[in-house]
């Protein structure tokens, strides 16, 4: 787990879970920390969209994240560790 | 506190020496001050509108999307004053939606909160903060048949016990638990607060009069903090990991999951927003609203209608009727029933065409808001919509501007930032037509042919497009990225379908009704006083020389001004060959908003910008229409 890639969200594959490395700072951080997308919080990847436009899952709740702002979330693969 | 007669005890907080703060533009009028403010809170698409609705006996819309709800709306309920408020997932002021709300639960002497009982993870974050701001609280859990469906055990004893505040089920769509509400308000009451946030409010406590603003402003709030003269509080991300955290333990507690179910509708779901799977579902949509409102009503229903109750029966009756009185083509009855009369022409467009169409229209867009389908639509374009400067969110206000373009500005409201509205507005009045509109243009297009539907089509969107990606590149400013929870697609109820479209249906045409009458007035008063062929004269370069349009065709300008599908219907009777059409259509779709949008985009977007975007309108219609009608005629 230590020394597992650190990825941006856009570029992970449909059905990979993450574990959130880094949120952006800005308006956008509030608003991510109240979904519980935080550093330390599991993701699921549903769907990734042509453009980079992301669909994950957290707590039953489907989000869909630009691709600027996924690309601006750290994460690394969490999946074999689940 | 207030001295107002609310049962319940306030063991966890103690000092009772705060709040009833007045500000300004908070939208709660002076008469009834005394009256107890009871607002609903939620997270967006929570069902706070359903509750409203049922307490207060008023109607606000309900749509399976979040921002449904974008200003505050009051009614009674009982001796209480009661208040919805658009959907936030916590109190500050990062977007106007959220400073409606803040202003409200600020003013509020009991908040009920409806929570999302299915994505209580998402949920309580916004519950605990009410209950740190110190506000009297219920929660009412909503979604109680979900969560039964999904196989969710939510123990709301020890929700309760954890929070500090009543809580109830509740399934809002059948009216399950709303015998509680009352119950509810009576032993609303101040909850757990977090010990640390308690700690330091007291310190900020004597500063700003009330523990809620206190709390805004340690977490950073700079509205609240300027109205008080006092810095901001550098401390919002510890706060709000701190609660993130505290929410986390007690969902630990009281949530059990006793097995995982896939729900039917996420499969579609999931379709509907990849791309590969979506363009077709969307193809599919599309085209069914077309077989329904364009051939089924537009041209079957509205055929009939129009032809044979309006030109057959309707006119002929009211005309003979009014000849019992007036001399037969005098000025008075020319005015009254003439071609463009107010009881003739008006009538039959109102009543006959534009009608059945505008409620077809509605009937479509509702089962698209209540199915869940809109939020993944905006999804999926997301990426296109970024090349003109705006994110998958506008597609629901643009969207919506096909049932009404003035709606659809307000809607703008649950777009992020001042440019994204600025884009979406001008968008709005110059290239969507809304349903009166259309349904006009489809009638006068279905007998021009195919190929004049593609060419107008074709040009409107490349309008579309053209304003979207000029304004995008001249606007300083980036744009925000997409970010919205995507509720579950629902198979719309019924009853939710019906009331909506008879609501908005009613309100359309009472909106319209009048500006009809007027448009028909000044028509034909500007016929019997000759007005109307200096008026021609005056236009004859642009409608003969430039757009090659009979000069009869300023007429419809005129109308125009009033209303863009009045002014459309005023192409009727002119006899044009099928580019003319195009043309005519074009242009008029280009041209100014009705009187009704001009005065909400002046009310939303001021009057600067509302105006440039009035002249911009007759600017671009003449322009684009004129370039098309050099390329065909
Ligand atoms: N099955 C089920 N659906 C519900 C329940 N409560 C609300 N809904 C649905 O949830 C959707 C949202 O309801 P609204 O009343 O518009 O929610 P809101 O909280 O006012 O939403 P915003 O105005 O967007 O913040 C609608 O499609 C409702 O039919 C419930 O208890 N059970
Ligand atoms: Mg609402």
């Amino acid at each position: 787990m230590q020394n597992a890639e650190v990825i941006p969200l856009h570029k992970v594959r449909k059905g990979r879970r993450v574990l959130v490395v880094r949120v952006p700072e800005g308006k956008t951080r509030a608003q991510l920390i109240r979904l519980g997308i935080l550093k330390g919080e599991f993701l699921k990847c549903l769907q990734r969209l042509p453009g980079g436009t992301m669909l994950v899952e957290k707590n039953r709740q489907e989000i869909a994240i630009g691709a600027s702002l996924a690309g601006a979330i750290l994460v690394t693969d969490a999946t074999e560790v689940l | 506190m207030s001295e107002r007669p609310l049962t319940g005890q306030y063991h966890s907080s103690p000092h009772n020496h705060i709040e009833k703060h007045r500000h300004i533009g908070v939208g709660i009028g002076e008469e009834d001050v005394d009256r107890i403010k009871v607002v609903l809170v939620g997270n967006p698409n929570v069902g706070k509108s359903i509750f409203f609705n049922h307490m207060s006996g008023l109607y606000v819309d309900v749509s399976n999307y979040p921002g449904t709800t974008v200003e505050v709306s009051r009614g009674r309920f009982n001796t209480f004053d009661v208040f919805d408020t658009p959907g936030v997932y916590g109190i500050s002021s990062f977007t106007d939606e959220e400073s409606v709300t803040r202003d409200c639960v600020l003013e509020a002497d009991v908040v009920l909160n409806i929570v999302d009982s299915v994505h209580l993870e998402r949920d309580l974050f916004l519950t605990q903060q009410l209950i740190d701001m110190g506000k009297k609280t219920a929660v009412l859990l909503n979604f109680s048949d979900e969560l039964e469906k999904q196989g969710i055990d939510v123990d709301a004893k020890l929700l309760a016990s954890y929070l500090g505040v009543p809580v109830f089920n509740t399934t809002a769509v059948t009216k399950k638990g709303f015998e509680h509400i009352e119950q509810a308000i009576a032993e609303a009451r101040k909850g757990e607060q977090d010990l640390t946030i308690h700690r330091r409010l007291h310190t900020m406590l004597s500063r700003t009069g009330s523990e809620a603003e206190a709390l805004l402003i340690l977490e950073g709030d700079e509205v609240i903090a300027q109205r008080h003269g006092i810095a901001p509080g550098e401390d919002r991300e510890v706060m709000y990991i701190e609660r993130r955290n505290r929410v986390n333990i007690i969902i630990n507690a009281v949530l059990s999951e006793r097995n995982r179910r896939k729900r039917i509708g996420s499969t579609f779901g999931r379709w509907a927003v990849n791309p590969w799977t979506g363009v077709p579902i969307l193809a599919v949509v599309l085209y069914f609203v077309y077989l329904f409102v364009g051939v089924l009503i537009a041209q079957d229903l509205v055929g009939f209608t129009e032809e044979t109750l309006g030109h057959g029966i309707w006119e002929p009756w009211i005309q003979g009727v009014v000849s019992n009185f007036l001399a037969p083509q005098s000025w008075l009855w020319t005015i009254l029933v003439g071609e463009f009369g107010a009881l003739s022409m008006t009538v039959t467009y109102l009543l006959f065409l534009l009608l059945p169409l505008v409620v077809a229209f509605y009937l479509a867009l509702a089962l698209m808001e209540d199915s869940g389908y809109l939020p993944r639509l905006a999804t999926m374009v997301d990426r296109s919509l970024n090349a003109i400067g705006l994110n998958g969110r506008a597609v629901i206000p643009l969207i919506l501007g096909f049932g009404c373009v003035t709606m659809a500005t307000i809607t703008t409201r649950l777009l992020e930032s001042e440019r994204e509205k600025r884009i979406a507005t001008s968008i709005l009045q110059f290239a969507i037509p809304c349903s009166a509109q259309i349904a006009v243009v489809a009638a006068l297009l279905t007998g021009a042919g195919f190929q004049a539907m593609v060419i107008y089509t074709a040009t409107i969107f490349t309008v579309f497009v053209v304003i979207g990606t000029i304004l995008h590149r001249a606007l300083p400013g980036e744009t925000p990225a997409l970010l919205i929870d995507l509720p579950p697609m629902r198979i719309p109820r019924i009853d939710n379908i019906v009331r909506k479209t008879a609501f908005r249906a009613y309100h359309f045409m009472k909106e319209a009704t009048p500006w009809f009458f007027v448009g028909a007035l000044v028509v034909g008063i500007m016929q019997v006083t000759g007005l109307l062929t200096v008026w021609q004269n005056i236009l004859a370069p642009f409608t003969t020389g430039w757009l090659q349009l009979p000069r009869e065709a300023a007429t419809a300008f005129v109308m125009g001004l009033v209303r863009r599908d009045f002014g459309a219907a005023g192409l009727y009777e002119l006899p044009l060959t099928p580019d003319q059409i195009v043309v005519a259509l074009v242009t008029i779709t280009l041209f100014v908003p009705c009187i009704a949008s001009l005065m909400v985009m002046m009310k939303e977007r001021g009057s600067k910008e509302a105006m440039l975007i009035w002249f911009g309108t007759w600017v671009g219609a003449f322009f684009v229409g004129g370039l098309l009608s050099q390329l065909l005629i």
